[in-house]
């Protein structure tokens, strides 16, 4: 038998448009994103999820009370990125974060442009930054920064 | 899952790859038929015999759609064969094994597993398997997603990093007595400590390598099983269960379904000797240790685990062949399987083993 | 407040590196050479082409190279009356199954130099293929397949084939 030849390998790119129907509950919230409010969804125990859900996830029935929820809230875990990839929220370093947002009960995953490591902690207070023209999805928060105390104690 | 009037199914053979890098040279049915045959001459059924044959694969890995059907090349499907697939870890389609053989008109089951990981950026390609609408748009890619748990884990105060990182030496020390195993070798945890994060707080070691490779199981059920192989290594229980979806809405800390999915597959009927755990990243099995009440009269992992060798969709069947095989071998006489599937532990399956049927 | 949103857009990109294997490989790199191998199975003897390292019934390794002739017969075929994106030919046009002399199981390419409407099974075809400075790993290094002229196969000599 002949000697074997190299391997042949060839660059193969998989890539679709998708164009995704939100349906009515995740289309209130991206509604909502577009007018820089933030809706959460009432579940049967009265806990508010966010991002809302279609069912709920102990009773399965479908859910349909929007309750609106603030814009800023608190970091509950987090992790720091200092090399982003493409298509990351970012550019430079920046921290992944589950943020639970005041008046929800559970937390959303998002992008907290802190400058540092160091800089992050569970528990700290983060603000949504909004993008100047939104366009009705997640992308509406550029990410969430670090809230400023602005009174003495107001930190943590 | 119920256990009255249940066939007993055994694992009669296990066969796998040599877990690499990338497998340059051999594609996917290259790489998997030598090991399909090593399988099935081990367990002593004629390939023509087998009943029922299940894969476990991911077309993503590839970045072809149906690429799973490829495989096929690898089985030799003719005269036609009952045949079935999950777009999931090999462990399973090795539930489905069982599940089938339960109908009792079929007595053996070929279920193999395989992926190369080489063909794309892995964490990325995992980043499609998050919520679609809120999360993946954002792209956050797997090593990042499984950061935030380990994060939660830390603040629960629970464990520290430095356990992280004795979990890690401990596999990879273990896995230099695993001839498939891709890292393996002697760490120093100080060391480990020392070097930067790659999404903090995960280090290097606290990640599972990237790896090409293939595993096949032969499940035989009742007489076959006894008649085909002097040792087995009988499934007693097999069970698996998911939770929410969102991150945000789960305690990341804790892993309700693989306490429950252990129960319902009897893991506490008795002692465990052996208990191979699917933990990817080395935080998850200080997460899965928890929730399976493991004490440390259980060895963990003696084939050093998903951080010795992860071959994505593979990895999960590769431990339920792993704890057959300490009961085949002698080793044990009964041993724990998991395998896991989703972002920080989401689904997850346990398999419960011993040298004796039911 | 303003109407809810009804779609997003998601788009997605992943790149990969497609390794074509060792038995693909031996393949296309032959046929870079202007040959057409393909591999017979040790324990049916059937030769596959495009060879993939094992017989698909069998599910043996295949190791033994077979080069098989670049003319064959056709064995079933389509006319493709519908325009797509990234054509090469505009329809109407024939897509045909070829089994290659020496082979046993067919090939898929074009049939050109023919009236569509005389596409038929068992019509014997060669291979044209392009400039023997333009051979390259790829199927592409042939052009087309016409007919040859010579009187058609026999059914029984393909329906095996089909």
């Amino acid at each position: 038998m002949a000697d074997s030849p190299r391997v042949l390998t060839a660059p193969h790119v998989l890539e679709y448009p998708y164009t995704r129907s939100v349906g009515p509950i995740l289309g209130r919230f991206f509604g909502g994103l577009r007018d820089r409010r933030i809706f959460g969804i009432g579940a049967r125990d009265g806990r508010v999820i966010v991002p809302p859900q279609e069912f709920d996830p102990l009773t399965a029935e479908a859910l349909d009370e929007f309750v609106e929820v603030g814009s800023a809230g608190v970091v509950t875990t987090w992790a720091w990125v200092r090399e982003p990839r493409t298509h990351q929220p970012l550019t430079h370093a920046f921290a992944w974060a589950l943020i639970r947002l005041d008046g929800a009960d559970t937390a959303m995953l998002h992008a907290v442009d802190a400058g540092d490591e160091s800089a992050m902690r569970t528990g700290m207070r983060v603000t949504a930054r909004w993008r100047d023209e939104t366009q009705g999805d997640i992308h509406d928060i550029v990410c969430f920064d670090p809230e400023i105390a602005t009174t003495a104690g107001g930190g943590h | 899952m119920a256990r009255a009037g249940r066939r007993d199914v055994a694992v009669v053979a296990f066969a796998q790859t040599a877990y690499v890098r990338s497998e340059s040279e051999r594609n996917e049915v290259e790489m998997l038929m030598p090991v399909i045959a090593e399988a099935i001459e081990r367990s002593g059924i004629p390939r023509s015999d087998i009943g029922f044959t299940v894969s476990g694969s991911c077309d993503y890995l590839a970045g072809q759609p149906f690429a799973f059907v490829n495989a096929l090349d690898a089985v030799g499907a003719w005269p036609p064969i009952r045949e079935s697939h999950v777009e999931m870890d090999g462990a399973w389609a090795l539930y489905e094994a069982w599940v089938r053989l339960q109908c009792g008109d079929i007595d053996s089951a070929l279920v193999y597993a395989f992926g190369k990981s080489s063909l794309g950026e892995i964490r990325d390609v995992m980043t499609l398997q998050l919520d679609p609408y809120c999360v993946a748009p954002l792209t956050p890619d797997s090593i990042s997603i499984a950061a935030l748990q380990a994060r939660a884990l830390l603040d629960s105060g629970r464990y520290s990093e430095h356990d992280f990182a004795a979990v890690a030496v401990r596999n990879r020390r273990d896995a230099k007595s695993n001839a498939a195993a891709q890292v393996s070798g002697d760490f120093d945890t100080d060391t480990l400590l020392a070097e930067p994060y790659i999404v903090s707080p995960l280090r290097m070691h606290d990640c599972p390598p990237i790896s090409d490779g293939a595993a096949v199981i032969v499940l035989a059920a009742g007489d076959l099983a006894t008649r085909a192989s002097s040792r087995q290594a009988w499934i007693t229980g097999i069970d698996h269960r998911i939770e929410a979806q969102p991150l945000g809405a789960r305690d990341l800390t804790q892993s309700p379904s693989t306490t429950l999915a252990a129960e319902h597959a009897g893991a506490h009927d008795a002692a465990i000797d052996v208990a191979e755990l699917h933990a990817p990243f080395a935080h998850q099995e200080l997460i899965l240790r928890d929730a399976l009440r493991l004490d440390d009269g259980v060895r963990i992992n003696p084939s050093g685990g998903a951080l010795a060798a992860n071959a994505m969709m593979v990895a999960g069947l590769a431990r339920v062949g792993e704890a057959a095989q300490r009961i085949i071998g002698g080793e044990a006489h009964r041993a724990l399987a998991h395998a896991t599937a989703g972002p920080c532990l989401q689904q997850n399956l346990v398999c419960v083993m011993s040298a004796e049927a039911g | 407040m303003s109407d809810d949103v009804t779609t997003i857009s998601t788009p997605i990109r992943l790149d990969y590196t497609y390794t074509a294997g060792v038995a693909a490989s031996r393949f296309l790199t032959s046929v870079a050479e202007g040959r057409l191998i393909g591999q017979r199975c040790p324990q049916c003897a059937k030769v596959y082409i495009p060879p993939r390292g094992g017989c698909p019934t069998c599910g043996v390794a295949t190791e033994e190279e077979v080069q098989v002739a670049d003319r064959g017969t056709v064995t079933t075929f389509c006319i493709v009356n519908i325009p797509f994106p990234g054509q090469a030919i505009r329809p109407p046009f024939v897509a045909a199954s070829v089994l290659l002399d020496g082979a046993d199981i067919a090939i898929f390419h074009l049939l050109q130099e023919v009236d569509v409407a005389d596409a038929r099974m068992g019509m014997r075809v060669e291979a044209v293929w392009a400039p023997r400075d333009e051979w390259q790993p790829s199927m592409e290094s042939i052009r087309y397949f016409r007919p040859t002229g010579e009187p058609d196969a026999a059914y029984d000599t393909y329906k095996e084939h089909l």
